[in-house]
């Protein structure tokens, strides 16, 4: 039991994300979280705006329902699997954000500086996680996929495309980790 | 209950993430800083073993439950769609910490900010639909 309470390392977890890939295929789908964005926006009403969002949402309940799995196992781990949730994080990093201005960085999963309901309500605090969200879904949409299908399907296809979109992945993600982030905590 | 296998992988893969704290903003921070290895060995090792299934997919070893041969969708053709969507998409992955998969699963932890962060990406997935013709792909 300690071995599933403890934090998993990256060989266990690797192999079971492409475990997972592996059962959408074999149950006759796929596998990429992205898309489900465009469905959400379907049943919002999105098509009364934007005919794009007028296709049948119902044909994707298979992914959305995937989805909803997400949301049980992030309860269920929190819940039950993850009694302690420190990050064991180089100390570089530790020193680094408390120089940015994020300080106990690793005491838990997210900073209390972006994350906790004190940083939300301040308009900066607001505009940093909407706007974080607003780029995720803009350039998932626009690339065709995020992590999951470009990240972990496309790039084991050896698609070039998804190539282009994990080096795009991360030249934004340095752009803002070194450039941007220091600026704006 | 035919839905009912994909709401178990959806919980599985949840946990995954969790337990391998890839959900954790600091993890993807250290990523892009180069400070651990970590990520780049979840994401390397389920892409060599991606590698492997893909094969057999293609040789046919693996199908899929009806016994039909695999068909992994191609993903669109051109450099500036890509690049452009990728880079965008990497300013919003280091600036919240999470991907969309992430995104749920945080919102299944009890993390009341991720709901902001949702809407957002949903409005980002509506917004490019909505301007998609004015873009270069």
């Amino acid at each position: 039991m300690d071995y599933i309470l403890h934090p998993w390392p990256w060989y266990v977890a690797g192999p079971l994300i492409a475990l997972c890939m592996y059962l959408m295929f074999y149950f006759g789908k796929h596998f990429g979280v992205s898309s489900n964005l465009e469905s959400m926006c379907s049943i919002a009403g999105a098509g009364k705006l934007v005919d794009y969002f007028k296709f049948d949402w119902k044909a994707n309940k298979w992914n959305l329902t995937f989805v909803l799995g997400l949301i049980i196992g992030g309860f269920i781990s929190n819940q039950w699997l993850a009694p302690d949730q420190a990050v064991a994080l180089n100390p570089d990093v530790i020193s680094d954000l408390s120089q940015i201005g994020i300080q106990n960085a690793g005491a838990q999963y997210l900073p209390d500086e972006i994350y906790s309901i004190d940083a939300l309500l301040t308009l900066k605090g607001f505009l940093i996680l909407i706007g974080a969200g607003l780029l995720v879904g803009f350039g998932a949409r626009y690339a065709g996929g995020c992590t999951s299908g470009h990240g972990i399907v496309g790039l084991s296809k050896l698609y070039t495309e998804s190539f282009i979109a994990v080096a795009g992945f991360f030249i934004g993600g340095l752009i803002m980790t070194w450039l941007i982030l220091p600026y704006i905590i | 209950m035919k839905y009912l296998k994909f709401l178990l992988v959806g919980i599985f893969f949840g946990i995954v993430l969790f337990k391998a704290e890839v959900i954790s903003w600091f993890r993807i921070y250290e990523m892009f800083k180069f400070k651990s290895f970590h990520m780049y060995g979840v994401i390397g090792s389920a892409v060599v073993i991606g590698l492997v299934v893909m094969f057999l997919f293609k040789k046919r070893k693996l199908k899929t439950m009806d016994g039909q041969p695999v068909h992994v969708e191609p993903k669109k053709k051109g450099v500036a769609r890509n690049l452009l969507g990728g880079i965008i998409f990497g300013l919003g992955w280091a600036l919240g910490g999470a991907c969309p998969g992430p995104m749920f699963i945080l919102l299944g932890k009890g993390v009341v900010a991720i709901i902001v962060v949702l809407i957002g990406a949903l409005l980002g997935a509506f917004l490019y639909h909505a301007v998609k013709a004015k873009l270069p792909h």
